[in-house]
């Protein structure tokens, strides 16, 4: 219980002055995730029947490799400040919460890395 | 963590049931969310029927006629009757609206009436709205000008101008918006909700208001304006017609407007 004013309590500890790069960023990850979406559908499908050796051999096409280094990076990012929304919205123990964030960001950045590792090993030729 | 169901003690219980009809043909059932926290009882689902012949065409005539000849017990928030005090907001056959606006013609089945959802309940029909009004209150809703006004007359605004605060200023904070949104449930104790966003918008665009860049600081905050996932709910629901969410959505554009 606490006496402090219904004002006091909503005004808090003040604006974060911040809130707007996130708001952008996942707008600006969306579109470039629309565009790389498209273009990795494509791929996909010429890809449908290649053997391993084909395959490696396409992604390895600096186009193909450069780009999909690009989806995976906005994938990562975009995915990353979506799940630490849906944290903040329904996580409110702060311990776990904290938690939370930092598993979020450290799982998003450890799939990221293997992923742009794998694509690098195959494009600068294993 | 989220919560999945009410705690023990908000959970809902078959309540009694009052036949006033006396035989009328033209009869409605109105079940009606009770609570009274002196009792230390759970809230409840009273019904009630109606005779429709000699009740009024909106819902909260038919609250009155309860509360008149029925049960004096039931309490519940009225005033003006004509949509224009906010006061009778509730939960109607599933949605925020007014009392005094619906009508019981267009609803099928039983009538359902509920408190404003996610709200502390005061009695029955009447939410506890402190922090919505502090919310308000936080947003200063006041013309903050740096311009000395005119010494001989108001401070003048073009019919343009005008035009833009006409919507958002016709909010009567009635909180059917804000309490039919998800992320103000979830977050209401730092996400200011459609119905102050929409008041901030109104200051915002206002041509006279010499504050827009503080007050576009103190909304920028991940919480007190991000939280808003356009949900869309908040326009759904008002019974005013005027649109939060494009209110809400015009303030993003605006704090990316001055970053770029």
């Amino acid at each position: 219980m606490s006496l402090r004013s219904p004002l006091g309590r909503v005004l808090g500890l003040g604006s974060a002055k911040d809130g707007t790069s996130h708001w952008w960023g996942q707008r600006v990850s969306a579109v470039a995730l629309l565009l790389l979406g498209i273009w990795f559908a494509g791929m996909l499908a010429t890809m449908s029947g290649f053997s391993y050796a084909e395959a490696a051999a396409f992604i390895a096409r600096p186009v193909n490799s450069i780009l999909l280094l690009l989806l995976t990076v906005s994938m990562a990012y975009h995915s990353y400040l979506g799940v630490q929304v849906v944290i903040e919205d329904y996580v409110h123990a702060p311990g776990i919460k904290v938690v939370s964030l930092l598993l979020t960001r450290f799982v998003h950045t450890l799939l990221a890395v293997a992923a742009l590792y794998a694509i690098l090993k195959i494009g600068l030729g294993a | 963590m989220a919560e999945f169901r009410l705690p023990p003690n908000s959970r809902i219980k078959k309540g009694r049931h009052f036949d006033a009809a006396n035989g009328a043909a033209n009869v409605r059932r109105f079940a009606v969310y009770r609570y009274d926290a002196d009792s230390g009882e759970n809230p409840r689902i009273d019904t009630y029927v109606v005779d429709i012949d000699s009740c009024g065409p909106m819902v909260l005539d038919a609250l009155i006629k309860i509360k008149n000849e029925i049960d004096p017990t039931l309490t519940f928030r009225r005033s003006c009757r004509e949509g224009i005090c906010g006061s009778c907001a509730m939960n109607i056959d599933g949605g925020n609206t007014l009392a005094c606006t619906r009508s019981i013609d267009g609803i099928k089945g039983d009538v359902k009436i509920y408190p404003l959802p996610h709200m502390p309940v005061v009695k029955d029909l009447v939410p506890d709205l402190t922090n919505f009004y502090a919310q308000y209150a936080s947003i200063k809703p006041w013309l903050q000008s740096r311009t000395p006004p005119p010494p001989d007359q108001e401070r003048l605004q073009s019919k343009e101008d005008q035009e833009l605060i006409n919507e958002p200023a016709a909010c009567i904070l009635c909180a059917c918006c804000s309490t039919s949104c998800p992320s103000y449930w979830w977050n209401s104790d730092r996400y200011l909700g459609p119905a102050a966003l929409l008041a901030a918008y109104r200051w915002l665009v206002d041509s006279r208001d010499d504050a827009t860049g503080e007050r576009l600081d103190e909304l920028e905050d991940p919480f007190r304006l991000y939280r808003c996932h356009t949900i869309m709910n908040c326009t759904q629901s008002c019974p005013k017609d005027l649109n939060p969410a494009r209110a809400i959505a015009e303030t993003k554009k605006m704090l990316v407007e001055r970053r770029y």
